[in-house]
């Protein structure tokens, strides 16, 4: 089964590279506007050489880091209040699901406005960008929690600390993580968007400063490691929803 | 006294449907009346099986004896004092598990002990009440790797482990095949003639109230009232064929409640 996917994974990127190099073979390409599988792969090696991927992707992972951590630490806590008291879910409610169709990059120009430049801003859309499906999937876990569960830690003498880490934090537990590795993904889609403005670094950056000088191999280069770095990122994520806390999930 | 003296209790919920659905149905609105003036009293160390047709206010009873909810009016006392919620001195044993799928077995039933902080005392107590239960191997198991019975039985061990006043069962033994059913319920009077702890039983099934009880409790429909109580003074092992009067019993809540077992 796994050797079957690596097989076809494999079938497909082959493919992909293939038409990539006959279109080259087969068009008048220009060199600037559509580059050669070779000659983004000389690019890749020149630019992991001398740094610059490197330097790139780091900062861009900082700012989705920090962003990522900053929506988990707000909007999870505040996912649980509001799933938990009634009177604060109709209160919060109308407004978070009023701004989160608002998409990130609208509050481009808020955000430089308020931010300035540099990674503020950056990491400012980042967290817009997870904070609110983090509020609401939380919010919806927990108020689909089984009843049951709050009554036996009633009858067990639970105290309020109590019910938040041994009944609410486990039964959310499986959702959330399913919340995080979409707000990831979301993330390092806007990282990419953010770092176009207002910022000296990052693969954002990096695609648009090359786009400026021309230069259609490092742009491709750019998007080449996104696309890793994402697809690690979702690794990452999927392993933790294979953790033995979540395991009871599966069987609901 | 009475370990639980039942006085005059009443309880009825708001209608919450928008519309009459016939002629006969409550406004929207309204004070549905589940239960009308119910009167019981269950002495220390007591089993108590409480019959009665679905939906006639069973479950809310021993809600209302766990401090789970609140009656309308009367009186729930338990060794004189008034119910005020739930405690660990009442342990209710849902009628769908009420396991927390996240722990195993072992620490579904530590939860009544986590604060007792002599280490090898809690270690015996959990131990004693998983073999008690017959679950002597599945303590690292989660629940949804327990067959139905064994979830029972460890939420019966969770229950026992904090020595409770009062074991409340709602349908202990729906959803388990016919087997499993009939050994659960020798284990289950096996341990009350053990522990003689009071327990008050809900079920559904005639029979097992007859064989269980210490003393027997019908309900009327809704709204619902103590209709029939009978002290059932037969030793365990009961059968139904060696006590002709269990038969006639039998035979008369079967009619009480309209239905026949002949067909
Ligand atoms: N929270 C509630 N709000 C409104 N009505 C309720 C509520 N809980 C129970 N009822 C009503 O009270 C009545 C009694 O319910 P209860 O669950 O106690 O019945 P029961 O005797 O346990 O039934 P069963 O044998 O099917 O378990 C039912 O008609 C039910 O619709
Ligand atoms: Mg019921």
């Amino acid at each position: 089964m796994k050797r079957e996917s690596l097989w076809m994974s494999t079938i497909a990127f082959g493919g992909l590279l293939a038409f990539w190099e006959l279109s080259i073979e087969l068009g008048q390409w220009d060199e600037q506007v559509l580059p050669s599988p070779l000659e983004v792969l000389k690019s890749l090696w020149e630019l992991t050489e001398n740094g610059t991927l490197l330097r790139h992707s780091v900062a861009s992972l900082f700012r989705v880091t920090a962003g990522f951590y900053l929506a988990v630490l707000f909007g999870i806590p505040l996912g649980i209040f509001i799933g938990r008291v009634r009177k604060a879910r109709l209160l919060l409610n109308p407004l978070i699901q009023f701004l989160r169709p608002i998409s990130p990059l609208a509050w481009i120009p808020l955000a430089m406005l308020w931010f300035g430049i540099g990674d503020a801003p950056a990491v400012f859309l980042i967290f817009l960008s997870s904070f609110f499906p983090l509020v609401v999937s939380t919010s919806v876990a927990v108020s689909s929690i089984n009843p049951i569960y709050f009554q036996v830690a009633a009858n067990f003498d639970f105290s309020r600390w109590e019910v938040i880490s041994k009944i609410i934090i486990p039964a959310i537990l499986p959702d959330v993580i399913t919340a995080l590795r979409i707000s990831v993904s979301v993330a390092w889609l806007v990282v990419v968007a953010a770092e176009m403005i207002a910022v000296q670094s990052g693969l954002g950056y990096l695609i648009l400063d090359s786009r400026n000088a021309l230069r259609m191999d490092y742009v491709m280069v750019g998007m080449i490691m996104i696309g890793l770095i994402g697809l690690f990122l979702d690794m990452m994520m999927r392993r933790l929803s294979y953790t033995e806390a979540s395991a009871w999930a599966r069987h609901h | 006294m009475s370990q639980i003296e039942i006085q005059h209790l009443y309880k009825s919920y708001r209608n919450r449907r928008h519309h009459r659905r016939g002629p006969n149905d409550y406004d929207p609105g309204e004070e549905i009346p589940v239960l009308e003036d119910v009167n019981l009293c269950v002495e220390n160390g007591e089993m108590v099986c409480i019959l009665g047709p679905s939906g006639c206010g069973k479950s809310t009873l021993l809600r209302m004896v766990a401090g789970f909810d609140r009656q309308t009016s009367g009186e729930i006392l338990i060794d004189g004092q008034p119910v005020t919620g739930p405690t660990s001195d009442n342990i209710f044993v849902f009628q769908q598990s009420g396991l927390l799928p996240w722990m195993t077995v072992w620490q579904n039933v530590e939860l009544g002990l986590r604060r007792l902080t002599d280490q090898a005392e809690k270690t015996e107590r959990i131990q004693e009440a998983i073999s008690l239960v017959d679950l002597e191997g599945a303590e690292t198991l989660y629940p949804h790797q327990l067959s139905g019975g064994m979830k029972r039985r460890a939420e019966l061990a969770r229950a026992l482990v904090v020595n409770p006043k009062i074991l409340i069962m709602d349908e202990p033994f729906t959803g388990l095949d016919f087997f499993t059913h009939l050994r659960m319920r020798e284990e289950v009077v096996n341990m009350h003639e053990f522990i003689r702890k009071t327990t008050l039983i809900v079920t559904h099934d005639i029979d097992d109230a007859l064989l269980m009880g210490d003393r027997i409790v019908v309900m009327s429909g809704r709204p619902s009232h103590v209709k029939l109580e009978k002290v059932l003074d037969f030793p365990h092992p009961r059968n139904l064929a060696k006590h002709p009067e269990l038969n006639s019993l039998r035979e008369e809540i079967f009619f009480m409640l309209g239905v026949s077992d002949a067909v």
